[in-house]
């Protein structure tokens, strides 16, 4: 219970941080809402065509944003100098990273939500069928479960915002991949079983780097 | 120098042999130092001797290259989370996220203690800082002296037994500087095992039990109280330091 209590807490105060800080919000509205429109007016009106790039177009959206997102996970505490004062709580390391990354889980599934709703209103595309949504949680979790990883060791590093990206797509590379040929089979109207692999491979990859990174974290925050 | 093994007395903080090394440059060369309950000791020493690194490997936010450290007789590789139940640590960093209130800061801190009875507390510790009137303000408004109450509000909210103080009063005015001592000097009361590294000798001296001056990663020089006036430390330190006070 103390663990949760402990995690909840940390949840709570990033959020509280994340809505008080409107910049990093608004800046990552303002970016997903400037792709959208110009990938929409990039690829005209066609229909046929807007099937055909929307997972595209929606994962890189998303992947962006969860970057500038993710960047805002550690960032805010090593520039209040807060990261040592919280490091040095009666908690383990391990509460830092479940904590941190529920914050930034919740924080992205937000901005999901926005971007998805103008993109059903300038795509016209079914974006909020259980499928499209199975398949946005299930991939945010695995995102900001590595994304939270990496987030602590770039804050380390001098040109932080910059390293975040370049160690971190990388890896995320496949479940990027699978979300996008998971939603061009939803959007394209496959059933469930039309599916299953690709949320297969969502689902090993979040189970496999949730437990890597929960374990890991402690070394990686540490030194 | 007073060391750990040389009595059966129990020791606060007991290290032996700490060594920190970042890279090649070694921080902490293999400190050996006891800590008794309820004594407070001063460190003295130039930027770059290595009493930051020291506290932060007692507070746990670091962990030593090699050595032994004791709090309280536990380990803090096999019980990290008691021995932070330990302690209040107060730097020249206040630990305050600048966009929440000092309110929301201690109740933040307040979860992440176990401290019981929340919201008395947080106003017992506001209380004893006299930042009351001030409890919902967002600390990003606060002056740096408000600021660095708050950090000891903060740090004595769970009760801590061994304070860590690493240099707090900087970047204070010496009128924040006398309020923040008045503040840990009317807390303390013997309460408290103290750490306590400063820049200034007079400070030091009038706050110390035992006085230590430590120069590139290594203690030099350990004198209590009352074997030392201000012309004599004012001498030694000019002697292992370089530094004319």
């Amino acid at each position: 219970m103390r663990f949760w209590h402990k995690v909840i807490a940390i949840t709570w105060k990033d959020a509280l941080s994340g809505m008080r800080t409107k910049e990093i919000i608004f800046s990552v509205l303002v970016f997903t809402l400037l792709v959208i429109v110009i990938f929409n007016f990039a690829f005209g009106t066609s229909q046929e065509m807007m099937e055909l790039v929307a997972p595209g177009i929606l994962w890189v959206t998303f992947a962006f944003a969860g970057v500038l997102s993710l960047n805002r996970s550690f960032i805010p505490e090593k520039e209040q100098d807060c990261l040592e004062g919280l490091m040095a709580c009666p908690a383990s390391r391990e509460v830092i990273y479940v904590g941190k990354m529920l914050g930034s889980l919740l924080f992205m599934l937000i901005i999901e939500v926005i971007a998805l709703l103008i993109f059903a209103f300038l795509f016209n595309l079914p974006v909020f069928s259980p499928q499209i949504i199975t398949i946005t949680v299930l991939t945010t979790i695995g995102f900001v479960a590595v994304g939270t990883l990496f987030s602590a060791l770039a804050v380390n590093t001098k040109a932080r915002e910059m390293v975040l990206p370049i160690l971190f797509l990388p890896i995320v590379a496949p479940i990027i991949i699978s979300a996008i040929k998971a939603s061009e089979l939803a959007l394209s109207g496959e059933p469930w079983s039309g599916l299953s692999s690709w949320l297969q491979i969502i689902g090993a990859f979040d189970v496999i780097f949730l437990i890597v990174s929960f374990l890991i974290f402690a070394f990686v925050i540490e030194e | 120098m007073e060391k750990p093994d040389s009595t059966s007395q129990v020791w606060a903080i007991e290290i032996k042999g700490l060594t920190k090394s970042f890279s090649n440059h070694l921080a902490l060369r293999g400190i050996d130092l006891g800590v008794r309950q309820g004594e407070a000791v001063v460190i003295l020493g130039p930027n770059g001797a290595g009493k930051t690194t020291l506290i932060k490997v007692l507070a746990t936010i670091m962990n030593p290259s090699a050595g032994r450290v004791l709090i309280d007789g536990l380990n803090p590789k096999n019980d990290a989370e008691e021995v932070r139940r330990r302690i209040g640590v107060v730097t020249h960093q206040t630990f305050l996220y600048s966009n929440l209130t000092a309110y929301e800061n201690l109740e933040f801190y307040s979860r992440m203690y176990d401290v019981p009875r929340r919201k008395e507390r947080i106003h017992e510790v506001t209380a004893i800082v006299g930042m009351t009137s001030r409890l919902h303000d967002r600390v990003g408004t606060l002056s740096r002296g408000m600021q660095q109450r708050l950090s000891v509000a903060r740090s004595l909210l769970h009760k801590p037994t061994i304070m860590l103080l690493d240099e707090p009063e900087t970047g204070l005015d010496q009128q924040a500087i006398s309020v923040l001592s008045e503040i840990l000097q009317a807390e303390d009361e013997g309460k408290h095992t103290i750490i306590h590294t400063t820049h200034s000798l007079e400070r030091g001296l009038e706050l110390c039990d035992r006085l230590l001056i430590l120069v590139r990663g290594e203690i030099v020089y350990e004198r209590s109280r009352q074997a030392l006036d201000l012309a004599d430390l004012k001498q030694v330190y000019q002697h292992y330091t370089g530094i004319e006070t």
